[in-house]
């Protein structure tokens, strides 16, 4: 077994895998009817189509009630400290380049205190898939404000409602430089597992956002747009190459208002609107400005709430680059023994 | 002491025992440079030696101002030098703020080469001097005092090679190395070499500094401002092949051994800190000897990249300073309860809070060993010198590869910056160092129970990509054998205790504490880390004078050596000097209950000297 040189790590031939071999056997210990059971049950069925052996992938998460996650996961796993997965996880990588390497966090855990860990991995483009599970609350501590609850909420320590502003995380993840930026919805098991597909074939700094309800202190975060009657008007469902459609009979759409430089609502066949006037979606721009307005759009009233990929852009990774220029120098140097190493270019001798 | 004899020349040579010079000038006039120019020569003419730069916090303070003011400083001798030197012998001032800044440390009777070109008006009312210094006959009465118009002479020896007053102003520090050059009776070739090979890549700056390096000896022999020249015999040191080391610099040498003695990939996670951050600088070109290093967005996500990287196999590092520390202590206690491998290395620097960055401190001692919250013993290694931190590197990551579990390496600003001759190991004299990963099922056949302890409380290491021991660790507390999460207040009492035993079993790879000096008697001196050379100093020089008193070293503080405690009884008194409060004199007295050493402290941001050390023993002894 290599375990500290750079390759590919896909074993030739992988066992065939089914779910259960990435079940580790310990029942998950969240509440009853908590979003965090569909979340891994995704996860799950995921892996035995991503085609890397199960010992080559790594779970890593901080603190909270969706860090528990490596807990039931039949892989490597590391549960480390509060906002902190980011690091352990990429040391790791950078380590180990042919490990696929996961981190599991949350609002409070990604945003919170671990923001400046959460940006900076976004923006070194670094080989990591990070889901942030968001119940828009503190759960595990028993329901304090988190840097997503919204404007007004009231929790325990915003008994009169929350004065601060939440963060949209896409925006910030498109913002920091992600080269992969989704969102799904735990309600929506089918739609997440597609994203979590694409999440796995992604090389570089991939985020997934999963909106989750937490049923016991914010139940119902996230009901404005997962409830039957509304569904429909209220998710933009984002695919790749189609036009940006939504509403029951899929008439209404998003347009790029090229006057004002914004996005807006409109409805196919009223003021002359056609499907050609409708904004096709295309995650693959390099330039993220579409994608970043396209993330905002949540905060907005009037809009609906994107769901799917808004950014999927391909660039050389941060451990692909660090491993290009240790393999180009140990090329260059070839084993060097260690005296000759020590010596250096500057000796005298004592006789 | 001196003897004197004389050559043919006109000049007598006198042969002294050591030397002690400091080159002082604005940051911009090369004394880095010429400070470690000079101690290359000394090393090739076979003296012993010690260095320290000195310079501001400020990387370019107003030129010509008293915080601009850098400097380096050299001892050679033809004994074991112990230390940079207590007070230099020799103050080479480029200006006045310079001369202000230093003139105090310079002992009474030594040389005074001063610069007299920058004695200028603006110059030295930069300075805050009223009046020019030099002009002053008490300086005159207490130092010799050699005026050289270092300025000048550097432009008269430049005179129609076509450079701008720029460039021959950068110059004079070569026209400063020359003259020590004659005066120390050093072979100017090799410093010919040495400027040809420095500007090998712009050649049209090496005949104008070799000339004026050429002007300066050649100024030194003629001009009759100097009444000798000196000779310092060379040491006798071990033969082999030599090289100057910084302690930062050993300690990045020392990452790149291990990982060629081990076979595995050095992992360093760090954040740059003064002044630690050479160590990662350092470490950074060492890419072919299987080094791998990441500069984090902070210090917490340093020591966590190395534990994630230890997680995955390799040989992990986190480089720092206090406050660096400070911040890496949840982490260094979640390394202790994963039991994973992991080296911090603490360049310790005065605090609390940002303190003073480029000084030294021994004030990390009792945070280290204590600093985490919960029970979190791990063990603590201690560099002694410069060179020093090479080996220090080495047996942190032994220990902490066959323990599994975080060390401390605490070295200091003055190890760090600090510089001596370094003997290269030959091949062979360094163990290899093993590392045995799991690869099979330790329990039941088919399970894998990640803390399952061998006889000597050691757990195995697992890593990723090894099928069939996928198993998860984490911060909570776990169950004694398949790691899982437990809550089982019996099972963290046991936990706790074995990780405390684990630890304390370590003491097998402590070597016992050995005395030097008197064996028993009146005074045993107790130093540890970069004090060492200080207390060895005054040790030998109060042997020399007939006193019974012993020298003990600390190199791990955890555990202590298991021979400390009787040692520590053979002698009626026990003083330990530190740069710091006291702290391992508190430690020792919990430690060792009845002992209760002296204590000699000086929190001042320097290294102990020698001579006050000595002093206040001699004041105890009576």
């Amino acid at each position: 077994m290599s375990t500290t040189t750079a390759g590919n790590g896909k074993a030739a031939a992988l066992p065939t895998y089914t779910k259960k071999d990435f079940e580790s056997g310990v029942d998950p210990r969240w509440c009853p009817g908590c979003g965090d059971f569909s979340i891994i049950n995704q996860v799950q069925k995921l892996l035995p189509s991503v085609g890397v052996a199960r010992e080559n992938i790594v779970f890593i998460s901080g603190i909270g009630c969706s860090s528990r996650f490596p807990y039931y996961m039949n892989n490597f796993g590391m549960h480390t400290l509060h906002g902190r997965a980011p690091s352990f996880a990429s040391g790791l990588k950078l380590s180990r380049p042919e490990l696929q390497v996961w981190v599991i966090t949350g609002d409070g855990d990604a945003l919170a205190i671990g923001g400046n860990h959460f940006i900076h991995t976004m923006r070194r483009n670094m080989d990591l898939k990070v889901i942030m599970f968001n119940n828009r609350i503190y759960g595990l501590t028993k329901g304090q404000v988190s840097p997503t609850s919204v404007l007004g909420q009231k929790t325990k320590t915003t008994p009169y409602g929350s004065a601060d502003y939440p963060f949209n995380p896409p925006a910030l993840a498109i913002g920091a430089g992600a080269t992969f930026v989704a969102r799904s919805v735990d309600l929506e098991g089918a739609h997440m597992g597609a994203v979590l597909k694409q999440a796995a074939d992604h090389r570089g700094s991939t985020y997934v956002e999963v909106y989750q309800n937490c049923p016991v202190f914010n139940d119902g975060a996230y009901t404005f747009m997962t409830e039957k009657a509304v569904k429909a008007d209220a998710q933009l469902r984002m695919e790749d190459g189609k036009p940006l459609l939504f509403g029951k009979d899929n008439k209404k759409g998003i347009r790029f208002n090229a006057q004002s430089a914004e996005l807006e609502v409109v409805t196919v066949g009223e003021n002359g609107v056609t499907e050609k006037d409708i904004l096709v979606h295309n995650p693959r721009r390099e330039d993220p400005t579409i994608a970043f307005m396209l993330a905002n759009l949540s905060t907005r009233a009037g809009f609906p709430t994107p769901i799917g990929v808004f950014r999927n852009v391909e660039q050389p990774t941060c451990d692909d680059l660090n491993w290009q220029q240790i393999n180009a120098t140990k090329q260059k140097k070839g084993d060097v023994p260690l005296r000759k190493f020590l010596l250096g270019n500057d000796t005298w001798e004592v006789k | 002491m001196s003897s004197q004899t004389t050559t043919g020349k006109t000049r007598p040579v006198e042969q002294v025992d050591s030397v002690t010079i400091r080159f002082v000038g604005d940051s911009g006039d090369g004394m880095q440079l010429t400070g470690t120019e000079f101690t290359k020569a000394s090393a090739l003419a076979g003296n012993d030696l010690a260095t320290f730069p000195d310079f501001p916090a400020e990387i370019r303070a107003p030129a010509g101002s008293l915080a601009g003011v850098s400097g380096y400083q050299v001892h050679f001798g033809g004994k074991t030098v112990h230390t940079p030197g207590d007070m230099p012998d020799v103050l080479v001032a480029m200006n006045p703020a310079a001369l202000k800044t230093n003139l105090h440390d310079l002992r009474a009777g030594g040389m005074l080469i001063v610069n007299t070109g920058a004695f200028i008006d603006s110059n030295l009312e930069k300075a805050g001097y009223k009046s020019n210094p030099l002009d002053d006959d008490a300086l005159k009465k207490n130092y010799k005092v050699v005026q050289v118009d270092m300025n000048k002479l550097t432009e008269i020896a430049l005179s129609g090679m076509g450079l701008s007053s720029k460039e021959v102003a950068r110059s004079k520090n070569y026209f400063a190395l020359g003259m020590l050059y004659w005066l120390y009776n050093r072979p100017i070739e090799p410093q010919i070499e040495s400027i040809r090979a420095k500007f090998a890549k712009k050649p049209q700056f090496a005949e104008p500094n070799i000339k004026v390096f050429q002007a300066g000896h050649a100024f030194g022999e003629t001009s009759e401002l100097f009444l000798s020249q000196y000779r310092v015999p060379a040491a006798k040191l071990k033969p082999g092949t030599y090289r100057n080391i910084t302690g930062n610099g050993a300690t990045a040498l020392g990452i790149a051994a291990v990982a060629k003695l081990s076979g595995r990939q050095c992992f360093l996670g760090s954040y740059p800190i003064t002044p630690a951050t050479e160590i990662l600088q350092d470490a950074s070109y060492y890419k072919e000897m299987n080094v791998v290093t990441y500069q984090a967005e902070d210090e917490i996500a340093g020591i966590g990249s190395a534990i994630g990287a230890s997680f995955g196999g390799a040989i992990a590092w986190t480089t720092t300073s206090g406050p660096g520390l400070a911040l890496k202590s949840e982490m260094s206690g979640l390394a202790v309860i994963m039991e994973l491998p992991l080296v911090i290395v603490n360049v310790q620097r005065g605090g609390p809070s940002t303190g003073m960055p480029t000084k030294t401190e021994q004030a990390d001692l009792l945070f280290t060993l204590f600093g985490r919250h919960g029970e979190a013993p791990l063990p603590v290694i201690a560099a002694r010198s410069p060179g020093d931190c090479f080996y220090a590197a080495i047996e942190a990551a032994r220990v902490a590869v066959k323990w599994m579990t975080p060390v401390v390496l605490l070295t200091d600003g003055y190890l760090g910056f600090g510089s001596e001759p370094f003997r290269v190991p030959e091949d062979g004299e360094l163990a290899p160092i093993q590392v045995k990963y799991q690869t099979k099922p330790n329990y039941e056949g088919d399970k894998y129970m990640p803390y399952l302890r061998d006889e000597k409380l050691i757990r195995p290491w697992a890593v990723p990509g090894t099928a069939g021991l996928e198993h998860r660790v984490g911060g909570l507390e776990k169950d004694s054998l398949s790691g899982m999460v437990s809550y089982d207040g019996m099972n963290h009492e046991k936990m706790v205790k074995t990780r405390a035993q684990k630890v304390a079993n370590v003491i097998e790879d402590v070597p016992d504490a050995v005395v030097d000096g008197a064996q028993s008697g009146d005074m045993l001196l107790v130093s540890w880390g970069g004090t060492y050379g200080s207390v060895k100093g005054a040790a030998e020089r109060l042997v020399e004078q007939g006193k019974k008193v012993g020298h003990v070293h600390l190199r791990w503080i955890n555990p202590l050596p298991k021979n400390l405690g009787a040692v520590l009884k053979n002698f009626k008194k026990v003083m330990v000097p530190e740069v710091n409060d006291g702290q391992l004199a508190f430690y020792l007295r919990a430690k060792f209950p009845g002992v209760d050493p002296l204590q000699f402290n000086r929190i001042n941001g320097k290294a102990l000297k020698i001579s006050e050390l000595t002093a206040k023993v001699l004041e105890l002894l009576g």
